[in-house]
């Protein structure tokens, strides 16, 4: 049996920040040429550094670099890019207002005389690279206008014009639908097969399985494990990941009884200022106790719906009610005031102020009220204590309540945010993307949560790209398909293959509009 | 009848022409905002570089020819255009030095390097001239003037090409309109153009490109810093010839606007650089009647606003119409 050369190398590569923070030590592990390797792990344990070391965005403080078997020093991306490594970002790295060539060729440009740029040459090359490669791309669209999905071709396309031999991807499914997802495994598997490494980071359990040939596995820095997918099932595979088995799933509701529905939404239409409807004619009923699913692809309304329901934006068109009241086109303010909390779908943007502190995060909702408002002032010791009984509470890995959140995982924050909106005992959640980008640990103890509320009675809203998580938690489960609904299931009804043919309007259409047709 | 309307016809170009030579530093400073502001970097000293650049081409012309009396007379005002180019050129260096290795904040430092221009070229004026209002006691010069020839008493089109008196535009007035056309091809057109254009709409993906975020940034800021010099260079050795405290009177916040008002494109840049030239004309002309100076001084910067509220207030009006129409096929379907 031939050993395939090493494609890449780590040999004890350690990466301390300047702020003292070790993101990696004594990190070691290969890959062989041709490989598709998983990288795996929780969030802040250090993936992305690896990924960023491979790629010259950041250097190692310690220990040695190898691509092909060279020992390698990239100080920025040109140098990785040089000895045939590319990297496709978690977050998109397009520039929207230029073309889909323009963006393919940028830094490698084809030119003409005068410094000019060849664009004939550049759409041609990249209409040959997309026919090579099996990514169908139109070189003269703007990348602006191109679904998420096409962008991370694009993305691909990108990497392979610069020749790269290996490709670095971190998290790419975390925006795909279960279709975009089987074709971007077949495209990876066809390079893979053409010779070339890839390098993958997930967070999901299915995909290293469908995908890689090996993984590693990173916990706070270090490497935790290593193995040949052949040697594990998904058991070994998921206690090697998390370092101890994961509780089961928590229970769907079982009780079939109808009550009273608790929110009630009827017509939602909404236009934005360009004069595109972004939704028409949505109507839902959630009961107490009750977790409604919306699956979608990103973009097909998911986000208006969240923010009209949430009071940051008024629908052009019906309403929605809660316990009778109508709460939509009031301020967000007396919309959380009547009960409704919302986790948005950008933490990071919408969700929390990076640079504030924990303590004055989770005061956001509730710091105009007593106990924690005494005439005007905030009571900044009884403040601290409830911050400190929060992180505590849902177990938040932070150094105390004056932490900046910024500085916090995203499943840390993402548990805080939650702790703040469920705090008040809300009637109703809407919980968008509630553990994207969130590691398997801290995704299972936020569903908890929502189970928990649920059982407390709430009636919960859950918007999600995550169809796994949708199929596990949801009662019933609504696609959004451009603005509107076009099919409803009930929970154990419907699969996740099923889902994303509605979700990429494959699926045969909803006949009538019957609100209550299946519920 | 017709005679009648070629007056008007030279009324109306004796106009275009005072625009187009009012506007000439306006156009020059607006486009080095527009490079650097695509860049990803506002460059808030436009003003402050067109001052030390008029200050530095007015001293250089005046100075040369003290220095080298035997030099023909053409070499001064050239030496002076070179040496305000030169000066303006690094007053933007240093901003960018200071943005893009010390991390200083753009508006701030740029705020900063216009107030030290401006207290800079008085302070160095009074030192070399005993003045502190302007270098009228120096003898400086002019850039020359391009005249077409054979267009002696040509109506309308005479007055057009050489302008009002038959003198010509001066040689920047020309160069405004190149550095436009050239602006506008290399942003569209080149390699150069595109690489400074991602750099400036998405660093990160230009730097995973491979592209040197830094250093088209420094390109942007430098590139911005001649153009503008050009503009401040025309105010002393054009426009004027002589060097006048805070001679810039705000252009380079004006053309700031002029980029934000022409949406970031090149020729609807210098279409708002052309518009604040024409409010300059117009108060030059209300100031020939009983009109008080600080009402014309402040036609500018109103017609600015004005500007700039009416261009958003169309874009909203359009945002809503099209809401409306949208709502309307909601509602209808």
């Amino acid at each position: 049996m031939t050993v395939a050369p090493l494609a890449i190398a780590l040999e004890g590569v350690e990466k301390r920040y300047p702020n003292g923070t070790l993101a990696n030590s004594g990190v070691s592990f290969a890959v062989a040429a041709g490989e598709i390797h998983a990288l795996v792990g929780e969030n802040g344990a250090g993936k992305s550094t690896v990924m960023k070391m491979l790629y010259g965005l950041e250097r190692p403080t310690a220990g040695a670099l190898r691509i092909h078997g060279r020992p390698v020093d990239f100080r920025h991306p040109g140098d990785a890019i040089a000895a045939g490594v590319g990297l496709v970002a978690q977050h998109l790295n397009l520039v929207p207002s230029l073309t889909v060539a323009e963006n393919v060729v940028l830094g490698h440009e084809p030119r003409r005389a005068g410094g000019r740029l060849d664009r004939a040459a550049a759409a041609a090359r990249v209409r040959a690279l997309a026919e090579q490669s099996g990514l169908a791309v139109d070189p003269a669209a703007t990348v602006a206008s191109l679904p998420v999905g096409v962008r991370q071709r694009v993305e691909i396309l990108k990497v392979l014009h610069r020749g790269a031999r290996i490709l670095l991807l971190d998290e790419p499914t975390a925006v795909l639908t279960p279709p975009e997802t089987a074709t971007l495994f077949a495209t990876l598997r066809q390079l893979a097969e053409a010779g070339r490494t890839i390098l993958v980071i997930t967070h999901k359990l299915d995909e290293v399985k469908a995908l890689a040939g090996g993984v590693t596995v990173l916990c706070q820095g270090r490497v935790t494990g290593s193995a040949r997918m052949a040697e594990l099932d998904e058991g070994a595979l998921s206690h090697l990941m998390v370092g101890r088995d994961l509780p089961p799933p928590p229970p769907r509701r079982t009780a079939r009884t109808r009550p009273v529905p608790r929110v009630v939404a009827r017509g939602l239409g909404y236009v934005d200022d360009d004069g595109a409807i972004r939704l028409r004619d949505v109507g839902f009923d959630v009961a107490p106790g009750e977790i409604l699913g919306i699956a979608g692809v990103e973009g097909n309304g998911q986000d208006v719906l969240a923010r009209l329901l949430s009071g940051a934006a008024i629908p052009s068109a019906g309403d929605a009610r809660l316990d009778g009241r109508v709460f939509t086109g009031l301020s967000p303010r007396a919309v959380h005031a009547l009960g409704v909390a919302v986790v948005t779908e950008d933490r990071l943007h919408d969700g929390a102020a990076p640079t504030l502190s924990i303590l004055d995060n989770l005061l956001a909702t509730r710091y105009a009220r007593p106990p924690l408002s005494r005439r005007g002032l905030i009571d900044r010791g009884t403040a601290r204590r409830w911050a400190q009984a929060v992180i505590d509470g849902f177990g938040v890995r932070a150094a105390g309540p004056d932490q900046p959140m910024g500085a916090l995982s995203g499943g840390n924050m993402q548990k805080l945010i939650l702790a703040r909106e469920i705090a008040d005992a809300p009637a109703f959640l809407v919980a968008s993307q509630p553990t994207r980008g969130v590691d398997i640990a801290a995704a299972s103890a936020l569903q908890s949560r929502l189970a928990a509320l649920r059982d407390q009675g709430a009636a919960i809203l859950l918007i999600s790209a995550d169809l796994d998580e949708l199929l596990a938690l949801s009662d019933r489960i609504a696609v959004l398909y451009r603005g509107r609904i076009v099919a409803r299931f009930a929970a154990g009804a419907v699969d996740a293959q099923t889902l994303g043919l509605h979700m990429t309007g494959l699926g045969p259409s909803l006949d009538g509009d019957d609100h209550d047709a299946v519920a | 009848m017709s005679l009648d309307l070629v007056a008007a016809g030279t009324v109306a170009t004796v106009v275009v022409a005072g625009t187009l030579r009012a506007a000439t530093p306006i156009i020059f400073a607006s486009l080095g905002g527009l490079i650097s502001e695509l860049a990803g970097c506002i460059n808030v000293a436009l003003e402050g570089v067109m001052l030390v650049a008029a200050f530095a081409g007015v001293i250089t012309s005046a100075y040369s020819a003290l220095w080298f009396p035997d030099a023909p007379l053409w070499l001064h005002p050239w030496l002076g255009c070179a040496a305000g180019l030169l000066a303006g050129t690094a007053l933007a260096g240093l901003l960018a030095v200071f943005h893009l290795e010390l991390g200083a904040d753009l508006i701030v430092a740029g705020i900063g390097l216009n107030i030290l221009a401006q207290g800079l070229t008085v302070l160095l004026m009074a030192h070399l001239t005993g003045d502190k209002g302007s270098t009228a006691s120096l003898t400086s010069f002019a850039l020359p003037n391009l005249r077409w020839p054979g267009m002696d008493g040509v109506p309308v089109l005479g007055v057009l090409l050489n302008g009002d008196g038959d003198a010509g535009h001066n040689v920047l007035v020309y160069g405004a309109l190149a550095a436009t056309g050239w602006v506008a091809w290399a942003l569209r057109h080149t390699v150069f153009g595109l690489r400074l254009r991602a750099a400036g709409e998405n660093a990160e993906a230009a730097l995973a490109a491979g592209l040197p975020v830094k250093r088209l940034r420094y390109a942007g800021l430098l590139l911005s810093g001649l153009l503008a010099s050009g503009g401040g260079v025309f105010l002393g050795m054009g426009y004027l010839t002589l060097f006048q405290a805070d001679m810039a009177a705000g252009r380079g916040y004006l053309a700031l606007a002029a980029v934000f008002l022409g949406g970031h494109r090149p020729l609807g840049t210098v279409a708002a650089a052309l518009v604040f030239g024409g409010a300059t004309v117009m108060a030059a002309r209300l100031g020939l009647l009983a009109v008080p100076a600080e009402v014309v001084f402040m036609i500018p910067p109103l017609v600015t606003i004005a500007a700039l509220v009416l261009v958003k207030q169309h874009q909203r009006l359009a945002a809503r119409r099209r809401a409306a129409a949208g709502r309307a096929t909601l509602l209808s379907s």
